[in-house]
């Protein structure tokens, strides 16, 4: 690397302590390898269902990587057991290493038991994208669905995770919400621990 | 009616098509057709000048002044230009057309559904646009 000046050198890699990082990326970096991220899985498939799927399994990779290194870095490689506990960890923690803020709420659904919502007026990723009206309902926040989708896995909650527009009265532009749908063992699970 | 300082903004790519025309004044409408023809004349135009110059590195018209509006014209480095017909002497119209390169930059060109070159429709660019066009005309008449 370039101009890099090490304090004392490792013989092994493997024996460097994990750095903290670069805390901010470049916006507008993001932004344009996102876009792009789009456009190609735009030219693999054929229908808007196919490329929220790609979209996804992106993200679910960042997810399970997410999860690991959050683990260690911040929570002191503690595992989380409960619903809630895990949740609030990717309401707060998760989004605030990725977005740099907490997402803007989380709520139970009231419908079915199973059902979780975390809603953000604009997710980051779409900030610059105008999806057009022939795409429908297509949202790019299906990238961040696979991140949350890929903690949950990981840490062992399993869940099918979707993002959708919710259009608010008096605002033009629509709300985004994660709907996060816990698997049948979880809510034993969680129904057991008490 | 409120006091206009822009009647219009064009947006033309390099190779002087038109791909966002947005009329904001009650007179000199016009129809699709009659924006197509204007701004590619305005790009040869544009064009022609570099030549003419008695200097060298002559980059282009800026401005162009007539008896009742100005054209304010601002040229990107890839050659996409940006120009804004307005009433004789409005102010800080160069600063506005940054702005709204700064605009296209972030709502169109980081927009994964836009194909370059194409006319724009992209709604986050719009919503934006009138956002500005609005405090400026707010910030004008507040004077």
């Amino acid at each position: 690397m370039i101009g890099v000046g090490k304090a004392k050198q490792y013989a092994n890699v493997l024996d460097k302590p994990l750095s903290r990082g670069r805390q901010e990326v470049s916006l507008s970096a993001f932004a344009f390898l996102f876009s792009e991220l789009v456009q190609f899985n735009q030219t693999q498939v054929d229908n808007i269902a196919e490329l929220e799927r790609r979209l996804e399994d992106a993200g679910y990779a960042v997810g399970a990587r997410v999860l690991e290194l959050l683990c260690h870095r911040e929570k002191g490689n503690r595992r989380e057991t409960r619903l809630l506990g895990i949740l609030s960890f990717i309401h707060s923690t998760v989004w605030k290493v990725l977005f740099g803020k907490v997402a803007d709420s989380l709520e139970k659904g009231t419908e079915h038991e199973d059902e979780y919502m975390i809603s953000e007026k604009e997710l980051l990723v779409n900030r610059f994208i105008s999806v057009p009206k022939d795409m429908g309902a297509f949202n790019c926040g299906a990238f961040v669905a696979g991140i949350v989708k890929g903690v949950l896995d990981n840490a062992g909650f399993p869940a099918v995770v979707t993002a959708h527009f919710v259009p608010i009265e008096g605002q033009q532009r629509p709300r985004t919400t994660i709907l996060i749908k816990f698997a049948e063992e979880v809510l034993h699970r969680e129904a057991r621990l008490g | 009616m409120a006091l206009v300082a822009i009647y219009s903004l064009f947006i033309i790519n390099k190779s002087g098509g038109l791909i966002y025309y947005k009329d904001y004044g009650s007179a000199g409408r016009m129809d699709t057709n009659d924006s197509l023809r204007l701004a590619s004349l305005w790009h040869s135009m544009h064009a022609i000048s570099q030549q003419l110059s008695p200097t060298p590195g002559c980059t282009g018209i800026d401005l162009l002044q007539a008896h009742n509006f100005d054209l304010h014209c601002f040229q990107s480095l890839t050659g996409t230009k940006f120009f804004v017909v307005c009433e004789t002497g409005a102010p800080n119209m160069e600063m506005l057309l940054k702005v709204i390169y700064e605009l296209y930059t972030d709502f169109v060109l980081k927009n994964p559904f836009y194909e370059m070159e194409m006319p724009i429709r992209c709604e986050l660019f719009d919503l934006n646009l009138a956002q500005v066009i609005q405090k400026d005309r707010v910030a004008l008449l507040g004077r």
